[in-house]
């Protein structure tokens, strides 16, 4: 986000009264407020880059991370992982915690393959956590009934809803109570997370939701969270609840 | 080497126009932008594309820094005769990659 051209909009913004949850029937996806030439790139297969990514995930899951340690496929079988990124982030038993789709591939990693956690944002876990969401695509999103999720849930809304950084601003101000407006030149979307990893031409490359996240965070003056920390993933959660039933688009294209 | 989607039809009408798209992963860095340490990246991009249909130039073009990263490029031919497109994409850091793919007219 552009720092500068948003001052004028916070201003205008400020202070505004609690918003609004948005009703199921009104959830839109971003990709509705897009040009149609951004729509179209995000529709074939052949011109949408993305495609990139999935492709190096499909080459990274069927590999052996280390000699002699087990490929993901060794014990995933291809496509039986479709609906797992409509369903995350989830409870993890051992950890006792929620983890997102990317916390999941790297505790895989080094449970299950001897293998050190691949960095956030890095080519490969990006690529892996495309390759995963993108079998999920067109399936709705379905955040598990599981009531151990729903104290960060909770807490995630309460993020969600409450004024954060220097500017005093929710992402509820933006994102429930002004959808459908325009932030300098941006629409501002209802901010739905069912894109992700997603390829912005912005960044002109795949990033993940949490380094959506910090693009907001850092145009409201606020600390970014760590991604995997409990807040990270609180936000993830409410965000996944607030967007069923919209259907997956992994990878998604933004501008 | 960089990953490539190329996509055109495997059999086409003698004398058909046909569409080719091809999509290559690269950073087409500009050499204008600072990186993390404050200093201006080095420019890294590609720099030519050029496609050969039986060894015959069909299609070339020439990027420049102001290309976004993964540079789309669509284009289209006439379908002569049974035969290979290659299609190869160079550039700085001495990037060089072909890709050929068969095409069978009838
Ligand atoms: C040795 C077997 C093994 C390997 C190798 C393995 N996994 Fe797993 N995976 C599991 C098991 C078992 C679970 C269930 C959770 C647990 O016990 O950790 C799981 C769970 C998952 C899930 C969540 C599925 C769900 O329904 O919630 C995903 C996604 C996943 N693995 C992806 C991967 C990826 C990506 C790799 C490679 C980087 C990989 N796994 C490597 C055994 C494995
Ligand atoms: C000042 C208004 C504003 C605030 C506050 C704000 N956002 Fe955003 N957000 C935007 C705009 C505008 C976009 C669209 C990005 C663009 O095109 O530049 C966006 C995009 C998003 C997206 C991506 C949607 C998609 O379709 O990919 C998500 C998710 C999101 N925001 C979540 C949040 C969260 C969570 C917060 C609070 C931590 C927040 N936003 C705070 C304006 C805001």
């Amino acid at each position: 986000m552009r720092g500068p051209a948003l001052s004028g909009v916070f201003l205008l913004l400020a202070g505004l009264a609690a918003a609004q949850e948005i009703p199921f029937p009104e959830r839109r996806s971003g990709r509705d407020q897009m040009a149609p030439e951004t729509r179209a790139m995000q529709a074939d297969d052949e011109a949408n880059p993305g495609m990139l990514w999935v492709l190096d995930g499909a080459d990274l899951f069927a590999r052996a991370p280390t000699p002699g340690a087990p490929a993901c496929a060794a014990c995933h079988e291809a496509g039986a992982l479709r609906g797992v990124a409509a369903r995350y982030p989830a409870w993890d038993e051992a950890e006792a915690r929620p983890v997102d789709l990317e916390g999941r591939i790297n505790l895989c990693r080094t449970r299950h393959q001897g293998a050190a956690p691949l960095p956030r944002e890095g080519r490969d876990l990006l690529a892996l956590t495309a390759y995963i969401a993108n079998q999920s695509r067109g399936l709705p999103i379905a955040p598990p009934a599981d009531s151990r999720l729903d104290p960060a849930r909770a807490t995630g809304r309460a993020l969600f809803e409450r004024p954060l950084g220097q500017l005093r601003f929710s992402c509820a101000g933006c994102h429930d109570a002004h959808w459908g407006r325009h932030l300098g030149a941006a629409p501002i979307p209802q901010g739905h997370p069912n894109g992700y990893p997603l390829y912005r031409l912005e960044w002109q490359g795949l990033g993940s939701l949490q380094r959506r996240l910090r693009n907001c965070l850092a145009g409201m003056r606020a600390e970014p969270f760590a991604p995997d920390s409990p807040e990270a993933t609180a936000l993830a959660l409410y965000l996944m609840q607030r967007a069923a039933p919209l259907p997956v688009e992994t990878p998604a294209v933004r501008p | 080497m960089a990953r490539a989607l190329i996509n055109m039809p495997k059999t086409a009408p003698a004398g058909s126009v046909i569409e080719i798209k091809t999509l290559i992963s690269h950073p087409m860095e500009t050499g204008y932008r600072p990186g993390p340490d404050g200093r201006l990246r080095p420019r890294d991009i590609i720099t030519e594309f050029v496609c050969h249909y039986d060894g015959a130039e069909i299609f070339r073009a020439e990027l420049s820094p102001a290309s976004a990263a993964n540079p789309y490029l669509t284009f289209t031919t006439l379908a002569t005769a049974s035969g290979t497109l290659r299609f190869t994409w160079s550039g700085d850091n001495g990037f060089s990659q072909s890709q050929d793919v068969a095409l069978t007219v009838t």
